[in-house]
């Protein structure tokens, strides 16, 4: 079995209008792969169909977790499976509060009569929260509801250590955060980087990638991948921008 | 006061808490089940002056009882059906067909030993006698048109509180029983108050004496367990000044293929400084037509809170009422309604400013499933000649499926210039990116939906003790099965 995320000649559509074209892209476990690109350019699509958003119709190819075609699989199968985005615009849910969210998320990764031990989860979700300098009022209040920008940002990467997933999406995880509360998201991502998890980290700005060294980076344009390179490359776009592409 | 707990902190506590959430988060069908009639009394199908003499011999009730339910009969006769304001759907009740009256007898039992086998099972499978045990000062439980068991801590009765049925209230409690007795709602205040006060059985007395507390709830709970039948339970709560009560009303019937009538009279009697909080969880099967009256009397500082949540039933109308009798008198009305397909919900609360510096609250939430309705009627009246009245009032629905339906009718009718009123009122939906979010996390479409509706819910849910913010939690699991996708 190959520990790989890989996705083999991608088209996506939404309605008449093909976001994605024949896109490959293998993430190794273990790795840190970017993507970068201009707004419109697909990278967001390209988590989102990852995690199986059902606007998005997959009109040819295959995304491979582990060697295992996800196609059928529903959302919360694939998260369950290992696949864990972090969102861009994470949703409100008002009344529900961190802690009951974070529980029944990892409950429902439990089998049949198997129960969180209440004392342990706690343990870890304050550890946790320590090392991303949250306060532990937020484990009462809602889901998202009233948060700042990095607030929510803080609550995504929270989420991601404690359901621990094989492949870790992070989309424009960076967008919003100023350089204190982007330093404390790198340092939990950081933390979370070991030989049995891969990332992809999608963004628009080189910054993110000073505090998070990828192994690869990725440019998307137009629904392709159009050129893949160390995280050097990353660095020659934050000179050149994305004008290249224009002229390419 | 009982200590009252958040979702949030059940799931904090220890593991024992956490098994047993675990046990009532089980898929079972709670009230779905039934058992062969076995009934000594029974009055027959249909409704006339004979139905009642028939109740009013086996009840052996003096006279004026017999006569008050001959004048009810009348009056319900004598009203329309009331869908000018109210939905059609009330028009499928065929009174004709309709049992009014089963039992095995008119006495309660004092001890669970001497309660019938399968009437013992039922409450057993509901839980009844455990939580009695469990933290309850006093139990009356109903099978049909009787109470088969009734009994009160002995500690509450030397205090001179008593818990007994309505039946009993009005033969050996005359005294304190007649002068309240339909006067917080009249036969006539509607055409089901008027059947009710007809053919009432069953149900409960209560009397708290002045200045005792009760620290723990007293309990009914109403069992429908025959076909075409239907049940009247008649309640009167009565606490003297500066007494306090918690009065909890559960109710079931299991689903049967013709329609049930539950049509209840309760009136409370808060005295100078009293408290009442009524809590009803109700969760009857789709079948039950619902129609119930509710209305509390406050006098000076008084204070009657209704808690109310309805689940399940075909068509539920209640709108439980305060009338603020008294100076500072205050009432509350927190209610949460759940409509899933083919269900009516058409609750709301009636708020009558009849004092100065009178105060309530109305919080109302509801949830609508599949192409289930929700319905909120509000009244508040506050006249013109007094002053310093405060209402509040929000109604928040939540619509799950795109053919969900929810109608709010606030009728707000202040006078005067000072007073102090608000309304907001508010209708969301589980949104298709907060479902993605929540799935994304690795809960199914249901798990998240149930979530959801807890945390729509969770601000009035810690309002409930928490025994019943578990069975809350756990009615609401189930209705969830099944209703996305």
């Amino acid at each position: 079995m190959s520990a790989t995320l890989e996705i083999k000649n991608l088209n996506v559509s939404i309605g008449d209008k093909q976001i994605i074209k024949d896109l490959n892209l293998t993430v190794p476990k273990g790795e840190v792969h970017a993507i970068m690109g201009p707004n419109g350019s697909g990278k967001s699509t390209l988590s989102k169909v990852i995690a199986g958003h059902e606007d998005y119709v997959v009109t040819d190819g295959k995304v491979l977790l582990d060697g295992v075609d996800i196609a059928e699989l529903e959302v919360d199968e694939r998260s369950r499976a290992g696949i864990f985005l972090a969102f861009q615009y994470p949703a409100e849910v008002p009344g529900v509060s961190n802690a009951n969210f974070l529980r029944a998320a990892l409950q429902a990764r439990m089998s049949d009569g198997e129960e969180i031990d209440a004392v342990a989860f706690y343990k870890s979700m304050y550890a946790k929260m320590d090392e991303l300098e949250m306060d532990r009022k937020f484990t009462k209040r809602a889901v998202n509801e009233g948060f700042s920008g990095g607030e929510k940002k803080r609550n995504e990467i929270l989420q991601m250590m404690m359901l621990d997933p094989r492949y870790a999406l992070l989309d424009e995880t960076d967008s919003g955060l100023d350089i204190d509360a982007l330093k404390v998201v790198a340092k939990g991502v950081n933390s979370m980087r070991s030989p049995g998890r891969g990332f992809l980290i999608i963004t628009h700005y080189q910054r993110l990638l000073d505090y998070i060294k990828p192994d690869a980076v990725h440019v998307m344009s137009d629904g392709q991948i159009v050129k893949s390179g160390g995280a050097e490359l990353a660095l020659e776009l934050e000179e050149s921008g994305y004008d290249f592409l224009k002229t390419a | 006061m009982i200590a009252l707990y958040s979702f949030d902190s059940l799931f904090e506590m220890n593991s024992e808490t956490a098994t047993v959430q675990q046990v009532a988060l089980e898929k079972d069908n709670i009230g779905d089940f039934s058992f062969p009639e076995n009934h000594k009394f029974d009055a027959g199908t249909g409704l006339n002056g004979d139905t009642l003499d028939y109740i009013s011999k086996v009840k052996d009730e003096p006279a004026w009882v017999n006569e008050f339910r001959h004048k009810a009969l009348a009056v319900f006769e004598s009203k329309p059906m009331p869908t000018n304001w109210a939905t059609e759907d009330l028009n499928a009740i065929d009174f004709d067909k309709i049992r009014y009256y089963l039992s095995d007898g008119a006495t309660p039992k004092r001890s669970w030993d001497d309660v019938p086998p399968e009437v013992l099972e039922t409450f057993d499978r509901l839980g009844v006698p455990e939580q009695e045990r469990a933290f309850l000062a006093g139990v009356e439980a109903q099978y049909d048109s009787e109470a088969a068991y009734s009994n009160v801590k002995e500690a509450l009765a030397e205090e001179g509180v008593i818990f007994v049925t309505c039946s009993e209230g009005l033969k050996e409690h005359a005294d304190i029983f007649r002068p309240w007795f339909g006067k917080v709602i009249p036969v006539g205040d509607n055409k089901f108050s008027a059947l009710n006060s007809a053919v009432m059985s069953g149900g409960s007395f209560i009397y708290i004496p002045k200045g005792v507390k009760v620290k723990h709830p007293l309990q009914a709970y109403f069992r429908i367990n025959s076909e075409n039948f239907g049940q009247f339970e008649r309640t009167l709560i009565i606490a003297d000044e500066g007494s306090e009560v918690m009065y909890m009303e559960g109710c079931t019937a299991p689903k049967f293929e013709t329609a049930t009538l539950h049509s209840a009279v309760v009136e409370l009697v808060a005295m100078k400084g009293a408290k009442i909080q009524y809590i009803t969880v109700q969760n009857w099967s789709s079948n039950v037509f619902n129609l119930v009256t509710k209305r509390g009397l406050a006098h000076e500082d008084a204070e009657i809170r209704w808690i109310d949540c309805n689940i399940g039933s075909r068509l539920t109308m209640k709108y439980p009422g305060v009338v603020m009798k008294g100076e500072r008198a205050r009432g509350e009305v927190i209610s949460i309604a759940l409509a899933n397909d083919g269900q009516h919900q058409d609750t709301g609360a009636k708020m009558i400013h009849a004092a100065n510096n009178t105060t309530s609250n109305v919080i109302s939430k509801s949830i609508s499933i599949g192409a289930g309705r929700s319905t909120y009627r509000g009244q508040v009246h506050i006249p013109k000649h007094l002053k310093g009245c405060k209402n509040n009032t929000e109604c928040d629905a939540l619509l799950i499926n795109p053919k969900s339906r929810t109608d709010t009718y606030p009728a707000i009718s202040v006078k005067g210039n000072q007073h102090v009123t608000q309304h907001e009122a508010s209708v969301s939906q589980v949104s298709k990116e907060m479902l993605f979010y929540m799935q994304q996390r690795g809960l199914s479409e249901t798990q998240a939906m149930s979530l959801a509706v807890n945390g729509f819910i969770n601000d009035l849910v810690e309002e409930f003790p928490m025994e019943y913010s578990v069975e809350l939690k756990r009615l609401i699991d189930l209705e969830m099965e099944g209703s996305v996708g």
